[in-house]
């Protein structure tokens, strides 16, 4: 059984846009797999409908085997759980420190504190952060508050991590600091990683699968792929 | 226990709320309050106007007057009569000797007039008790049809005017509860929605890391509940006092007769139990509608 499974999937919005179109994808434990292709392609419909913010309007999408549409809202939580997710935005919130902004994925799950502090320790050593603990997310660089909200994805040890444009709001330098941040991750913990950019640089540098989107469908699926720098992107 | 821990949470993210929207806290507390203060006043009173309408009920009689000259045994006739009609629960003959004797005793110019009459002017009489106040005006129209008897009357008008009243009060005062019920949940639901907006990136990042639906609503369900108990303090504070004093100051009775206040205990620890209970069921309706309203999930 594969870990992620797109059939024929399509994503038809209220107001009539199709951002997904017959898509159809597997994804294996522990692959890197890049989503590609311009603004408004479906990126973020896609990467929605694997947390179940957006169900599919037709087809399914299934991972660990389990169909993500059909949960039901109150048990939405619990596919929740087994993933990290990671956005252009940080979402962090500002009141609290950085320890805090990850203990919170935690206390929000009903964890003990005892067993909460080793857990966020580890998460914020994986991405360097263990001396900023005490910070606040406006006394952080933005390379710091995504890494900060890296390691809140991931505290829970998720088997697949999600991630939006995480390097959108970063310059190149920074971007690769987080994507290193990333492919550690993915090979040192085996955690499945999907991630939506426009960021060819970036693509073309980790060589991992690509998987390209144009206005919602499927047009390009390449293991250790590049991307070509159209002018539409 | 994990339990525990997420309702231990919740109990402390709608405190650090209450205080945050102080202002709007403040105003539904103010409201429940005022609701509540007037809640007690109604259940005071209703529960009081029962008291004394029962207790007056119970004293409400028929006087029957036998005719002049009728002879004795024709008044053991009307006796019998009267007790056989339906519903009677007591019929006292008062002779018109006794009359004389209590008319006397009210009165110095009474006795000197009466004794200088030669014969006794009064008449012999019934006093009769029903079972039913709803039943005087028909038997006391019944027994006025017998033969010998020259009246026979109740009070009418008083007593039907008096309930009257008390239920037009009571009518007005569950209107006026009833429409400040509605506008005390609206005001928490209100304050609520302020709560929910200005955690909404709390809430977002609560959903995205699992948090449980129930432990997302819960520490609003329970704000909503702490505005409701919060506000039911001071009525209860005002009832228990006010009313012991109160009951106190008059004695348990008012100088005219018959009308008797209920006693303070238990009825007073009722009172407050049903205010603290409509105060925090007013706050959680209050806050599950914002919940329902404003957090789709
Ligand atoms: N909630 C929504 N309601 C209606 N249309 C939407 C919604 N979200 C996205 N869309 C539309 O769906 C298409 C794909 O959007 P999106 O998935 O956000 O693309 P990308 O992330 O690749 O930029 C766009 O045309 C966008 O306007
Ligand atoms: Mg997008």
């Amino acid at each position: 059984m594969r870990f992620i499974q797109i059939k024929n999937c399509y994503k038809v919005y209220k107001n009539g846009v199709t951002a997904i179109a017959d898509l159809t994808l597997n994804v294996d434990k522990g692959e890197f797999v890049f989503v590609i292709g311009a603004s408004g392609c479906g990126k973020s419909t896609l990467i929605k409908m694997l947390y179940r913010e957006e169900k599919p309007t037709k087809g399914e999408v299934l991972i660990g085997g389990i169909s993500v549409g059909k949960l039901r809202n109150r048990t939405v939580y619990k596919l929740r759980r087994k993933l990290g997710i990671v956005f252009q935005d940080f979402k962090l919130l500002p009141k609290l420190t950085v320890y805090e902004n990850v203990a919170f994925a935690l206390e929000c799950i009903g964890m003990k504190s005892k067993d909460i502090r080793p857990k966020v320790l580890k998460a914020l050593e994986h991405v360097g952060l263990k001396d900023k603990t005490r910070s606040f997310p406006s006394e952080l660089s933005g390379g710091e508050q995504q890494r900060v909200c890296i390691a809140r994805a991931i505290v829970n040890e998720p088997k697949l991590l999600i991630c939006d444009e995480p390097t959108g709001n970063l310059d190149p330098k920074t971007s690769k600091e987080i994507m290193t941040v990333l492919d550690t991750i993915n090979k040192d913990l085996g955690t499945t990683i999907v991630m939506a950019t426009h960021d060819s640089e970036i693509v073309n540098r980790m060589k991992k699968r690509v998987i390209v989107l144009d206005n919602g469908v499927l047009v390009e699926d390449h293991m250790k792929g590049s991307f070509k720098i159209s002018e539409s992107v | 226990m994990k339990v525990f821990r997420i309702i231990g949470r919740s109990i402390r993210d709608s405190f650090k709320s209450v205080f945050r929207n102080f202002s709007l806290s403040m105003a539904s507390v103010i409201c429940t309050t005022i609701t509540l203060v007037l809640v007690a006043i109604a259940i005071v009173l209703t529960v009081n106007v029962n008291h004394i309408t029962k207790t007056m009920e119970e004293e409400l009689t028929i006087v029957v007057y036998a005719k002049k000259g009728t002879k004795e045994d024709q008044v053991n006739e009307l006796e019998k009569k009267i007790k056989e009609i339906k519903g009677i629960k007591e019929v006292v003959y008062k002779s018109k000797e006794e009359w004389k004797l209590e008319m006397k005793e009210y009165s110095d110019t009474l006795e000197v007039t009466l004794d200088y009459l030669d014969n006794n002017p009064l008449l012999d009489s019934f006093i009769v008790k029903v079972n039913d106040v709803e039943d005087l005006s028909p038997i006391a129209k019944q027994i006025k049809k017998f033969d010998g008897v020259e009246s026979a009357n109740y009070g009418e008008g008083m007593v039907e005017d008096i309930i009257g009243v008390f239920n037009v009060i009571k009518t007005a005062t569950l209107v006026v509860v009833v429409a400040l019920v509605l506008v005390t949940a609206f005001l928490i639901s209100n304050t609520i929605k302020l709560t929910i907006f200005s955690r909404r990136n709390e809430i977002e990042i609560m959903r995205l890391v699992g948090s449980s639906n129930i432990s997302i609503k819960l520490p609003f369900i329970i704000e909503g509940f702490l505005l409701g108990i919060v506000g039911s303090l001071i009525p209860i504070i005002l009832t228990v006092y006010g009313y012991i004093i109160a009951y106190e100051k008059l004695g348990g009775k008012v100088s005219f007769g018959v009308i008797e206040f209920v006693k303070p205990m238990p009825f007073i620890l009722y009172t407050a139990l049903i205010l603290v209970a409509i105060g925090s069921i007013v706050g959680m309706i209050g806050s599950s509608r914002a919940v329902r309203k404003y957090l789709k999930i």
